[in-house]
This record gives C-alpha cells, sequence and structure tokens, in this order.
C-alpha cells in the first residue's frame, strides 16, 4: 500500500473532538458535531526538511498543521486531531502546540482529558473555563492556565465575549508522573515584567514564580525591544527548549525568525537572542527532551 | 478491508466510554473497552486485537503485568499509551503506531 494511502485509510473518518456529559448550558457548539475534515499531513502541506543543524529543528508557521472548523480555526505545530505528520509529534515531553482562534460565543463543549500537563496562554480576548472540580473561571490576556489532568477531568472553554474573537495558545506537555490527583490552577501575571527581560510563567515548583505543572520544565514570555539582545540559561542540564514566536521577528541561534515560526534547541545550555522588530514576544518553553 | 481491532484499557469509566466512542466513529477501527484487569485479560482472549490502548489510572505493576500476558500470548501486538483522554492525540497516536509497525514490517 502506497505510503499516502496508508496513512489516509488510517485517519480517515476520525472526529477528534468529544464532548459526553453536559458541564456547560452555554451556547451550543458541543466539538462531537464538528464536521470531519480531510487528513492533512506531511503529504498535504509544504513540509521542507526541518533540520537545520544537528540539534536544532525550525517549524515555519506555515508548515503547521491547519483547521478550519468556522468557529474554531487551529494551527498545529505538532500532529493533532486530522494533522498527522510523523515528523512533527512532539519536540521532547512538548506534545501539542496549537494556536487556536475561537468565535464569539463559542467554544468547546465539555471534554476529557487524562495524563497530560496542559497549559493554555491567551493573547487576545476571554476564555471561560468550568470543569468537574467545580472551577468556574474566565482567563484573559495576561493570564495563564493549568491542568494537570491525571486521573481523568472534565472541562470546557469558550469564548467569554460575544462580540470578540478569542486567541490563545493551547500547549500539552507529557507529565512526569502519570495518574495525579486531577489539578486546576491560573495565575495573572504583570505583562509590563517582561519588557526586555524574561518572566518566568510556569515551572515544576509549587512557590516558584508562575504557574506549576508535573513536569522538569520551565516557560518565559519576553517582550523585547528592536535590536535587544540577550541570552537564555537553560534550567537543567538534558533539557532542550522550544522558541515561539508569538509576535514580530527574532534571531535565535543565529537563526531568523518570523512571527509564528518555532525553534527548538536541544544539546546545549545557553541560547543567544536579538530581536529584529519592535515588541517582539516569544514564548521559550525549557522541556525535557527524553520521557522519565 | 479488515477493521483495525483495538483494546482500550483505563480505570475511568466516563473517559473509557468517550475513547471507545470516538474509536468506532472512525470505519477504519473497531475498538472496544476494559475496565478491569480481568475484562481485558477475557476480552483479549475472545478477540484478535492489532492494538492495545493503554489509559489512565492503570497502576505500574499491573500494566507491566498484562504487557507482559499479551506479548506473550501475541508477540506482534502493538501496545501503545493513549494520552490525554480521547480529544486530541488519539488519531496521531494510533497512525503512529502503525506506521512504525509498518515500516518495521517492510524492512
Amino acid at each position: 500500500m502506497k505510503r499516502k494511502e496508508f496513512l489516509r485509510k488510517g485517519l480517515m473518518g476520525t472526529s477528534m473532538f468529544v464532548a459526553t456529559t453536559a458541564l456547560g448550558e452555554i451556547t451550543k457548539n458541543d466539538i462531537d458535531e464538528l464536521k470531519e475534515l480531510d487528513v492533512v499531513g506531511f503529504n498535504h502541506i509544504p513540509n521542507t526538511d526541518s533540520t537545520v543543524a544537528s540539534n536544532t529543528v525550525l517549524h515555519k508557521a506555515d508548515t503547521r498543521g491547519h483547521a478550519n472548523h468556522g468557529w474554531l480555526e487551529s494551527h498545529q505545530t505538532f500532529s493533532f486531531a486530522n494533522y498527522y505528520n510523523p515528523e512533527r509529534m512532539h519536540f521532547g515531553v512538548l506534545r501539542v502546540l496549537n494556536d487556536d482562534r475561537v468565535d464569539p460565543a463559542k467554544g468547546f463543549g465539555t471534554h476529557p482529558h487524562d495524563n497530560m500537563e496542559i497549559i493554555s496562554i491567551p493573547l487576545e480576548g476571554d476564555l471561560e473555563h468550568k470543569d468537574s472540580m467545580g472551577n468556574a473561571s474566565i482567563i484573559k490576556h495576561g493570564d495563564i492556565q493549568v491542568m494537570s489532568a491525571g486521573t481523568g477531568i472534565f472541562h470546557s472553554e469558550y469564548n467569554k465575549n460575544s462580540d470578540k474573537e478569542v486567541r490563545f495558545l493551547q500547549i500539552w506537555l507529557f507529565p512526569n508522573k502519570k495518574n495525579v490527583t486531577p489539578r486546576y490552577g491560573q495565575l495573572t501575571l504583570d505583562v509590563n515584567d517582561r519588557h526586555n527581560k524574561w518572566q518566568q510563567i510556569l515551572s515544576p515548583n509549587e512557590g516558584d514564580a508562575g504557574v506549576w505543572i508535573h513536569q522538569d520544565a520551565w516557560f518565559h514570555l519576553s517582550k523585547f525591544d528592536k535590536d535587544f539582545e540577550t541570552t537564555y540559561q537553560l534550567k537543567k542540564k538534558g533539557n532542550g527548549v522550544y522558541a515561539f514566536l508569538i509576535k514580530g521577528d527574532a534571531t535565535i541561534e543565529n537563526i531568523t525568525m518570523n512571527q509564528r515560526d518555532g525553534l527548538g534547541i536541544w544539546d546545549t545550555d545557553k541560547i543567544t537572542i536579538k530581536a529584529n522588530t519592535q515588541d517582539a514576544e516569544i514564548l521559550l518553553m525549557e522541556v525535557p527532551m527524553t520521557m522519565v | 478491508m479488515k477493521k483495525v481491532q483495538i483494546l482500550y484499557i483505563g480505570r475511568h469509566a466516563e473517559i473509557l466510554a468517550t475513547v471507545v466512542r470516538l474509536l468506532n466513529q472512525n470505519e477504519q477501527w473497531q475498538g472496544i473497552g476494559a475496565l478491569t484487569d480481568e475484562e481485558a485479560i477475557t476480552l483479549f482472549n475472545n478477540n484478535n486485537f492489532d492494538i492495545i490502548l493503554l489509559g489512565s489510572g492503570i497502576e505500574e505493576e499491573y500494566e507491566k503485568s498484562l504487557c507482559s500476558f499479551f506479548r506473550k500470548e501475541k508477540p506482534g501486538i502493538i501496545i501503545i499509551q493513549h494520552y490525554g483522554g480521547g480529544s486530541g492525540l488519539l488519531a496521531s497516536e494510533i497512525a503512529q503506531a502503525l506506521y512504525v509497525h509498518h515500516k518495521a514490517a517492510i524492512s
């Protein structure tokens, strides 16, 4: 069987999203009702060789998976839902990096998760969160949300506003410990605290800056002036770092990056970054390169 | 064409129901779930599964024991961890497992 046919037969007809028992009474938009999309994979979109050095992988923004369900538009750095590319499965324990846009008053109906550390970072607009642990809250730009799904959790995420879109990053990391007690957390960050410096927004340590997760990972956000140059020192030996350019252009380890590009680097203890545009926003995700 | 036969094992009943429903939405797959090791072994003995999906809540020692049993009974069986609870990763986990298996088979 040809490779394309093999992949297609393996995936066609899959509706990845799910909604089960109702938590919310919000606008009916259960993700079970999503129209099935054609498989998007490495045979369908341009994927030039992304290995730019023996310890570096570059994922240009336009090579990401793309799904448009109308109310939801998602760009996926790694294989997710209908997007499958065997060369884009993960970067170390970083398994999902979705760049999502959700229409006003629409969203993800109640659906389950387990054994995953799930982080959401709103870029514009407000998300309304409800979960099976009784949490109900709003997260907005400047906030960070974390869920340790562990033995199992159900949640919904809706665009709170009926007049504007919400855009957010949805990030999943494999946990360093399976079957933990589910946990939810969110934090409002001071966005001024990342001007020309790294603002830690996530760590493995409860009590450290930002939220914490069950993984030896550290996330930082920054907003740099044009031509500002700095370094990032990795926290843990053996970890790699994945840089995602939220806004603007930058050069990282002599590699030019544009908006929404991603660059993964490993076998290093330090990286250098230079902003090429004003207010360049970068998310740095330091993660273990292997599972425990 | 023969459907890919999949056994999902997990301790969370609602997630199990969700994953099995998702599996059976794909016309190329046929899925069934087991909450306990006893159910899993009975189902395994009475069916010819291609893939075992290990979900959440299975204690490490039971997981090792199950995997050891499955591999002894059917050496070619594909056993993979399912992460995330059904929404998002299921298709790529199965596709990747089949892809790797297919590559190994033709090499």
